[in-house]
């Protein structure tokens, strides 16, 4: 029996406001609890929300980048239900008429091919805040910092079939929002996180199976795991004649499975009703045309303008512009050197990239800065270096922090292009070598590399690799 | 029927009891009301005779007509600017509140 | 002192007549004196209140201060005010503080007007005979045995015996305009969006509306331009200039033309009442108006239709009292849905359980179509008849209620027997209109109130053609005896 996963996402991305949806509170990350809790954010008696504009201009803008219909006309509902992290009893969002419907995401699987996923709906909502349980026996503590940052939640059609699909999906999703400058990404602090609608079915069944939603996965790696231990549960369970409850399920990272929701236990009426506080949010085609001034080139067009301007190959485009930044400093270098576009791409995808992972840094940590890359690839580019000397120059860059000529100039490996200063190794070699140079002579060709060892071996690797080989052709035959 | 003596004489039946205990109990439940057992009895029959009453609604015709959300027609949300205004007041909103500790508002156990 | 109008206070005050604590002090006592009997206050402010009113008399006497500079006034206590208890008449918040000024609060506080008590009501605006106050039942002045009138019980009490020349007060389904009748004086509900709402602890959002209850027309227009005005803090606040109220008060009426509500003239209407009401408009002709009588067919829906939106509403915003961050607390809960459940169970009375569970049931899975979205349909259709009516006449007038004020007790069995008593008074609040009620005679030697309502924006007009009236006859004017 085969069976076939079904997949959705609501992916929840904290928008990049400087103060909350419906409050002037600010939105920072990690204040003392409550300090950024004002009365609105707290559902003190008496108090309105009022809409931050900004808000609905990055939510318009991604309904954009998605190329989906942003409404002219949406409507903020209560979602009526109790829980302490909910201050008001009520969380405000979207149900009936969210600003954005109707869009789409293409991934790229591994074996590269391409597949489009539907976007369902985006909508505005209020985050809640935080329950503390540690260090506080017997009770739980309340932290409403967080209630009230503007959310936008994503919510996909069911068109992922494998948990690799889901975290493709997840990371375009999560480059796109960086790239719009409407979220930040970090999802450590929670800025951006997801539930999982999983489901399987047989192979060639239409019907979807019965789903379980997996509440709050704040990892790629988790929302790989989660979906992948729920999917074995799945089959497991049903292969043994059992049945899916339809239930709202709980990640344990620890444990590396989910488990029902004590929370959730019972099912939920939400009441939703349109928010008899807040009034329809009316966008006219202006408002929405100067949003869609704002956009910036989106990863897929970056991608493809990359391969056409650079003579990138498809693959090395789509690494390049994963991410706004690192396409911004590829970019950066290529500008300072302009007709070494593939070496520059090497250079970022290859030794860069290898020593910000080793160090766990960013690419906008500014360790090394664009132009410092971009010093080294010219001193490649006019044969000051070969490439091999470049390597060692890239680590002294690294951990001194000093530009690649100081490095040359100061460790003295500029290359040797002086054709008499060559030719005067070359013949040294040649005399401390009688026996190979007979041998090679005698027609061991082989030896060739022999002799290109030599020299390099004398001139401590600084001899021009060209005029070197140019030399010894002519020389070594006698 | 009962005539309130008022000018719209509606139609509500002597004893409808249109909802159960249980119901009760469930929306009781929902909205988070702990009730006495002598008010169970007491809700049942009024809110019976509060829902026949409003099912009088049934006699218009509501056909093509839009529900009517807010009194007046036509305005729109006003969208404030991005500013964080406000500083922290937590000392002051806190002093309403029942159990806090280390800024933290405190509730029993949440089993998540 | 305590016969005069605001507008006679506020000039005796300009000319040095007597000072602000002199009227302040008045003032107080008599709100002291006649508590045990009335109940008309849950929090006096006499010290915070002279305190303010030696400050305004310094401003009066440098020449300064504002309109309503060293005024004294009384608020409805579910509208917040910085520092001091506001209960909203429930066990519910009987200890809560709040760390805010309403904008009407701040407004009126700007304005100059001194804050002397917070007024009796009914539980979180939720009665029409401020029989539900945690606090006591508010006694009716013209004869204590009777109901005032709700939910603005306190606020009408306080002004019909001269305790106070003017309260602030709110209107959902008839909060100002029935206890104003009741009690035999003024009262203004205007346009939905007109008066912040912001620091008014809400019943429901889309019907509540803060308005004023004063002896007169002139003295409401006095206290209502200082309370009007857009607000950034309500979304719902209109951002309209407001009008001077007071410029237009004696524009003649020559021309008006009175729409009479067929439907409120029908069955069910106290006869003797019904007589005072013909004569009041009787009245309007002699002064040029011309009368018209209008249909509004949907009308006899408005209180079922009011009975779901209002509960629907009134069961979200009251989610917010859950024990956690404000209010009460049930003592030793055993787990998170104990303390909900007690504290909410403990804290609100019964009336107020009653439309929370009315609106949880509306608004829930099965129901909402049926019951919520039918309910906002009928309420579309009776908008439109409002607005036909005033595409032929100006305003709308009839009785505000059907019966001058009954017995305490009497309704309190039969909650829809309590909600028929706002039957002439819901329609204003679902269509979002201006409406007001002036005491136009008595019926059983109880006083009866005449309904003035008009379109969108028009409270110049209603104030207009009352303060006109009010110059014709002297009802305005009548106080019970034993509070002369």
């Amino acid at each position: 029996m085969t069976w076939e996963t079904v997949i959705g996402l609501e992916i929840h991305a904290q928008l990049a406001t400087r103060s909350k949806i419906f409050s002037g509170s600010p939105t920072a990350y990690g204040a003392p609890p409550n300090a950024q809790a004002n009365l609105v954010d707290l559902g003190y008696p008496g108090v309105l929300p009022v809409l931050n504009g900004d808000a609905v201009r990055m939510a318009v803008k991604f309904g954009l980048a998605i190329g989906a219909r942003v409404a002219p006309h949406s409507v903020f509902a209560r979602k009526n239900y109790f829980y302490p992290d909910l201050p008001k009893g009520y969380q405000i969002s979207q149900y009936e008429l969210p600003i954005v419907a109707g869009g789409s995401i293409d991934i790229v699987l591994d074996d590269g091919t391409k597949k489009r996923v539907g976007v369902t709906r985006a909508h505005l909502e209020e985050d809640a805040g935080k329950s503390l349980h540690e260090g506080l026996p017997g009770v739980t503590g309340i932290d409403l910092n967080r209630a009230g940052t503007p959310l936008v939640e994503i919510v996909s059609e069911p068109d992922m079939r494998s948990a690799k699909e889901a975290i493709a999906y997840m990371k375009k999703v999560h480059t796109l929002v960086r790239y719009l400058e409407i979220c930040d990404g970090n999802m450590q602090e929670g800025s951006f996180r997801c539930d999982a609608n999983v489901s399987v079915r047989r192979q060639g069944t239409e019907k979807f199976g019965t789903r379980a939603e997996i509440k709050n996965l704040n990892s790629f790696r988790f929302v790989e795991k989660a979906i992948n231990y729920e999917v074995a549960r799945q089959i497991d369970l049903l292969e043994s004649g059992g049945k899916v409850h339809q239930e709202t399920r709980l990640y344990d990272p620890d444990k590396g499975e989910t488990r029902p929701m004590r929370s959730k236990e019972e099912a939920n009426d939400y009441r939703y009703f349109p928010d008899p506080d807040l009034l329809p949010v009316e966008l006219d085609d202006k408002f929405v045309e100067s949003v869609r001034g704002t956009l910036p080139e989106l990863p897929d067009q970056k991608a493809v303008r990359f391969s056409s301007e650079y003579g990138l190959s498809p693959y090395d485009a789509g690494v390049l512009t994963a991410s706004r930044e690192l396409a911004d400093y590829y970019e950066a270098v290529t500008r300072d050197v302009p007709k070494e576009p593939k070496l520059a791409a090497n250079w970022v995808m290859g030794e860069l990239a290898a020593a910000l992972n080793k160090d766990g840094l960013e690419i906008d940590a500014g360790k090394l800065p664009a132009s410092g890359l971009a010093g080294l690839l010219k001193r490649i580019a006019d044969q000051t270096i070969s490439g091999k000397i470049a390597k060692e120059v890239f680590e002294a860059m690294w951990a001194s922090g000093t530009s690649a000529d100081a490095i040359i100039e100061e460790k003295g490996l500029k290359q040797i292009t002086d054709t008499s200063a060559i030719e005067k190794a070359i013949d040294e070699v040649m005399a401390k070598n009688p026996g190979q140079l007979a041998d090679f002579r005698a027609g061991k060709d082989k030896l060739f590399g022999f002799f290109v060892g030599q020299v390099m071996k004398a001139t401590g690797g600084k001899a021009n690799p060209a005029q070197l080989n140019e030399l010894l052709k002519k020389k070594l035959p006698g | 029927m009962y005539d309130f003596g008022l000018p719209f004489a509606f139609v509500v039946s002597p004893n409808p009891m249109l909802l159960t205990r249980e119901q009760i109990e469930n929306i009781a439940h929902l909205a988070r009301l702990a009730l006495q057992p002598a008010e169970l009895p007491v809700y049942q029959q009024s809110l019976s005779a509060i829902f026949d009453f409003v099912g009088e609604l049934d006699r218009a015709d509501t056909a093509n007509v839009a529900p009517m959300a807010h009194p007046l027609p036509g305005l729109s949300q006003r969208l404030r600017p991005d500013v964080a205004t406000e500083t922290d007041r937590r000392e002051i909103y806190q002093r309403n509140a029942p159990q806090v500790a280390a800024g933290l508002y405190l509730v029993p156990k949440v089993l998540e | 002192m305590h016969t005069k109008t605001l507008a006679q206070l506020s000039k005796g005050l300009r000319a040095r007549e007597f000072s602000s604590v002199e009227l302040v002090r008045g003032f107080l006592d008599r709100i002291d004196a006649h508590q045990p009997v009335l109940n008309a206050m849950i929090t006096v402010l006499r010290e915070p209140a002279l305190a303010a009113a030696q400050a305004a008399d310094r401003e009066l006497a440098a020449g300064r201060g504002g309109p309503l500079a060293g005024l004294p006034i009384v608020h409805k206590d579910l509208f917040c005010t910085e520092g001091v208890l506001t209960t909203c008449g429930s066990h519910m918040l009987d200890n809560f503080v709040s760390p805010y000024d309403a904008t009407v609060v701040a407004k009126l506080k700007s304005a100059g007007a001194i804050t002397l008590a917070k007024s009796n009501m009914d539980e979180f605006a939720m009665g029409s005979s401020n029989e539900t106050s945690y606090f006591g039942p508010v006694r009716n002045p013209w004869n204590t045995d009777l109901v005032p009138g709700g939910s603005s019980g306190g606020s009408a009490a306080a002004v019909a015996a001269r305790l106070i020349p003017a309260a602030t007060a709110t209107d959902t389904g008839g909060s100002i305009r029935q206890p104003a009748a009741l009690c035999g004086v003024t009262g203004v509900k205007p346009t939905y969006g007109r008066v912040s709402r912001y620091g008014m602890i809400a019943f429901a959002s889309s019907l509540d509306q803060g308005g004023v209850i004063a002896a007169t027309a002139e003295d409401a227009a006095l206290i209502l331009r200082e309370m009007s005005g857009f607000d950034a803090n309500d979304s719902t606040s209109v951002d309209m200039p407001v009008p001077d109220y007071l410029a237009g008060l004696d524009a003649p009426l020559a021309g008006l033309k009175i729409g009479l509500l067929k439907e409120f003239f029908d069955k069910g209407l106290d006869a003797e009442s019904e007589k005072r009401i013909r004569e009041a408009l009787a009245i309007y002709e002699r002064l040029g108006a011309t009368l018209r009588e209008v249909s509004l067919p949907n009308l006899p829906l408005s209180v079922p239709a009011y009975y779901v939106v209002a509960p629907a509403e009134c069961s979200s915003n009251l989610a917010r009292f859950d024990g956690v961050r404000f209010g009460h607390r049930a003592k030793d809960p055993r787990d998170l849905m104990d303390l909900y459940k007690r504290s909410r169970g403990e804290g609100f009375g019964a009336e107020v359980k009653r439309r929370i569970m009315t609106g949880t049931y509306v608004l829930s899975a099965g129901y909402y179509d049926a019951y919520y979205l039918k309910a906002q349909k009928v309420r579309q259709l009776i908008s439109a008849d409002f607005k036909r009516a005033f595409s032929e006449v100006d305003v709308l007038m009839g009785p505000t209620t059907p019966t001058p004020a009954f017995a305490i007790g009497a309704k309190t069995s039969d909650p829809i027997t309590m909600y028929l008593n706002d039957i002439y008074t819901i329609g204003a609040n679902l269509a979002g209109l201006p409406a007001m009620s002036i005491p136009c005679g008595f019926a059983q030697g109880l006083p009866v109130g005449l309904q003035i309502v008009g379109p969108h924006f028009s409270e110049g007009k209603l104030l207009n053609a009352a303060h006109v009236f009010q110059r014709e006859t002297d009802w305005h004017t009548k106080v019970p005896e034993e509070f002369k």
